[in-house]
């Protein structure tokens, strides 16, 4: 009963879905507030019914109802609850109601909080995200549904993929589908925007909280994917540049990209085009991410999911979808209206540089997942496009951004005085030159990549200060002055400084991980001892303990350093009988920032265990970073300008008004 | 300035971006990138001693000999032809005899030298250049992948 309630309820969806495909646009074409209004009542409906269905989805698996083919195939009765409801998005159906549900959340939010939109924009902006939502619809019920049951209830499930039962795993899908699904928004209001031919600095007030709110969530969703990948699969990797991590990660660059294109577009009401442009390249790259990891095209250490005719179905929506607002861009863009002018060296000028260098580090990265598709598919060659091409070409343009990131909030709008802000920056630059120094004569004069990031790394960090110490008269004035004057600076000014320090520790984490970590791998009898970075560790011994739905292997290790005891690790393997599979459970030891790191190999029957075991110094801070980025995005979306909305048309009568006593 | 002179500059640094782009990505391409090959491309290939390369296959069963320090030595077969693998290091917990493997390595006299070994990680999953390369090869039946499917427990 459950399962078929869950199946109508996302038919009906589907069905409100095509009324609010079309009502609208007919509703904004004959200027009907009626047919316009129909579209926030169905989007907020659309979002129960697609709830509704997914909780039924959900009880299925709560309640472990091995008659619908999906519970069986991805749950077990013994798998702890959290798990259970963690299985609802751990595979391939699930996870695209996930999808819906998220996609209709953000329509029903628009309908909701979208009181002070223009009307006819608000219908066109519904409509588009109606027809997205349509298109996924019909893809899960055609291809991929959920509710399907099996002729036999079979009493017990297959158990969900043991590496997805993680805790980890179990919030990162849904966050790293807000953020994804997130950028629709952008992409609805740039069709809506070409569809009505105008586009404004309102319309990017509009765009821009959206946008860094699904940025927020993909920051956050990649450096959750990133830990997860570094703890669950045993070898200490932080990134792999797998297919699957760069699906997520495109959308973020060229997200990163968009947040700053809107800003000149708010401000100067200059970089129309290019903004619409890059809300659509966003989330079309949103759409190849979805359709890289569905399709099953790719062999990854993450697909769970493979099956082609899914991936033709994926593959027509993308043609549709992103050819179909390409072509509409191409035809429609040249009628937006250019906007301001500004020199080459002005803060339009450094983000002009900053999208420049985000969207072609994009493209290579794009470029490095998909050619070994593309030459497989016309010579039959199968390739491997590694780290090494990435760090080669990747690398490079992102270091040559950071040098230049600290420029951009201290150059005047239209015009700038890069001598003067160089000036600003001195003291940020010698920083930089001293921890260079330092790093290199700590380090021994081993590499020279490895101190000059260091030095990138803080000349970014200082230079995000700068800003924040002259605007706030920090060192100058008394602390009561600093006080008022940081109360009363801006939120997006705290938010840009805020995330720009967020990348440089984010840097520093990479360096520090990649180039000073040590690893012993080998074999240790009971009692024996290895030393790795000045901590000793002896193999205790071996126990077993059963787990709910598995047998677990549990090594002990003591961890001493100068002889005193500071912890005992104990890495697992656990043995899943469901799937006759094993997981590798490493134990970390945080140290500071960096991190101890012990995973287990065979054992032998003497006793005897392999083991893998690095040291990672200021490894946390990859993820410390990728935090204090979201922070400084959410502070930015707390800024009074983006919360209050776009009160155009008022001020614009307000500012007539005091013109004409003068006239 | 002009809005012509404006737009010139705007367009002239965005090819260059793009063009030192393309070059890294060429380097790059030419410098890091490894070929997949099957057991029987190596036996009919004559690829050059030294070069990287990737091969997926079975392993062999009966070949595996673990050796001190953590080496391990085994055959990769597609069922035609067989290559020797030599690795120092932990194998992945699927790595079983019979069982789908991806290696990456040099290729030297008498077999692969190789630095990566990875195993499938999933009762139901295949490589796909290892079906694929058995599929060539003609050993491929549409369950070999699938060892539990099919019957529910």
């Amino acid at each position: 009963m459950i399962p078929e309630l869950g199946h109508y309820a996302l038919v009906l969806a589907l069905a409100l879905g095509l009324i609010q495909s079309i009502a609208p646009i007919v509703g904004a074409a004959t200027r009907d507030a009626g047919l316009m209004r129909l579209a926030s009542s169905t989007a907020v409906m659309q979002f129960l019914f697609v709830a509704l269905s997914f909780a039924a989805l959900t009880v299925c698996y709560v309640t472990s109802d091995f008659s619908v083919l999906n519970v069986f195939e991805n749950s077990h009765s013994m798998m702890p609850l959290i798990y259970k409801m963690s299985s609802v998005w751990g595979n391939h159906e699930g996870s695209m109601l996930l999808w819906v549900l998220i996609l209709a959340l953000f329509g029903a939010l628009v309908a909701l909080f979208g009181a002070n939109l223009p009307a006819t924009l608000k219908a066109h902006v519904l409509a588009v995200q109606s027809w997205i939502a349509c298109a996924f619809y019909l893809f899960i019920l055609l291809t991929s549904n959920p509710f399907v049951r099996t002729a036999e209830a079979p009493f017990e499930g297959r158990d969900l993929n043991p590496i997805l039962q993680d805790p980890g795993l179990a919030i990162h899908p849904p966050l790293l589908y807000i953020g994804y699904v997130g950028f629709s928004i952008a992409f609805s209001f740039a069709i809506a925007a070409l569809i009505e031919g105008r586009i404004d600095a309102a319309w990017a007030r509009w765009v821009r909280p959206w946008t860094l709110g699904a940025w927020m969530f993909l920051t956050l969703g990649i450096a959750m994917g990133s830990y997860w990948a570094y703890y669950t699969l045993g070898w200490g990797g932080f990134w792999f540049w797998d297919p699957v991590e760069n699906a997520s990660f495109m959308p973020w660059l060229s997200g990163t990209a968009l947040l700053h294109s809107a800003v000149v577009m708010e401000k100067r009401n200059s970089l129309k085009i290019w903004t619409i442009l890059l809300a659509i390249l966003t989330f079309s790259l949103s759409l190849i991410g979805t359709f890289l990891v569905r399709s099953g095209v790719l062999t990854s250490v993450h697909s769970f999911a493979s099956d082609p005719t899914r991936g033709v179905f994926i593959l027509l929506i993308l043609v549709l979808f992103i050819g179909g607002s390409l072509a509409l861009f191409a035809w429609r863009g040249p009628i937006l209206k250019q906007g301001g002018l500004f020199a080459p060296i002005s803060r339009e000028g450094a983000l002009v540089f900053n999208n420049l260098f985000l969207t072609t580090a994009c493209l290579t990265v794009f470029v490095g997942t998909l050619y070994p598709l593309a030459l497989e598919g016309l010579t039959g060659a199968k390739i491997s496009v590694g780290a090494p091409f990435f760090n080669m070409t990747f690398g490079p343009l992102f270091v040559a951004l950071m040098c230049v990131m600290p420029f951009g909030p201290l150059l005047a709008w239209k015009r700038g005085d890069l001598y003067g802000v160089a000036q600003r920056l001195m003291a940020a630059f010698g920083i930089g030159l001293v921890a260079i120094a330092v790093t290199f004569a700590i380090e021994g004069g081993q590499s020279v990549l490895a101190p000059f990031g260091v030095g990138v790394a803080f000349f970014v960090m200082a230079g995000a200060l700068v800003d924040l110490v002259e605007r706030t008269a920090l060192f100058r004035a008394p602390l009561a002055t600093v006080r008022t004057r940081a109360m009363g600076l801006p939120r997006s000014v705290w938010g840009t400084a805020v995330a720009h320090f967020g990348i440089a520790v984010t840097l520093l984490g990479i360096i520090g991980a990649a180039t000073w970590g040590t690893e012993r791998i080998l074999t240790l009898k009971p009692t024996q001892s290895v030393t790795l970075s000045g901590y000793e560790f002896t193999f205790d011994g071996l126990t077993q303990q059963a787990g709910p739905n598995y047998q677990a292997q549990v090594a002990k290790f003591s961890v001493r350093r100068d002889g005193a005891l500071i912890a005992v690790m104990e890495p697992s393997k656990r043995a899943f009988a469901a799937r006759s599979m094993t997981t590798n459970e490493a134990a970390l030891l945080t140290r500071g920032s960096g991190q101890l790191y012990l995973s287990l190999g065979d054992s032998e029957p003497s006793g005897a265990i392999a083991i893998r075991l690095y040291y990672k110094p200021l490894v946390m801070l990859i993820w410390l970073g990728a935090i204090i980025m979201m922070l400084g995005g959410g502070l930015s979306l707390s800024d009074r300008r983006l919360r209050v909305g776009a009160p155009k048309p008022a001020t614009k009568s307000a500012a007539k008004n005091t013109l004409q006593p003068a006239e | 300035m002009t809005r012509k002179q404006r737009r010139l500059i705007l367009i002239g640094s965005s090819l260059g971006v793009l063009a030192i782009a393309a070059v890294l990505v060429l380097s790059a391409m030419s410098d890091s990138i490894v070929f997949f090959n099957s057991p029987t491309d190596i036996a009919e290939k004559h690829i050059a001693p030294g070069t990287r390369i990737r091969v997926g296959g079975l392993v062999k069963p009966g070949s595996v000999q673990r050796g001190e320090n953590l080496n391990i030595r085994f055959e990769v077969t597609d069922g035609k032809s067989d290559v020797t693998v030599r690795y120092q290091g932990i194998v992945p917990d699927l790595f079983r005899e019979g069982q789908g493997v991806v290696t990456e390595g040099k290729l030297e006299a008498g077999g692969i030298v190789a630095d990566m070994v990875l195993a499938k990680h999933d009762e139901r999953y295949m490589p796909r250049e290892v079906s694929d390369a058995l599929k060539k090869a003609g050993r491929w039946e549409e369950t070999a992948g699938q060892t539990s499917g099919g019957t529910p427990r």
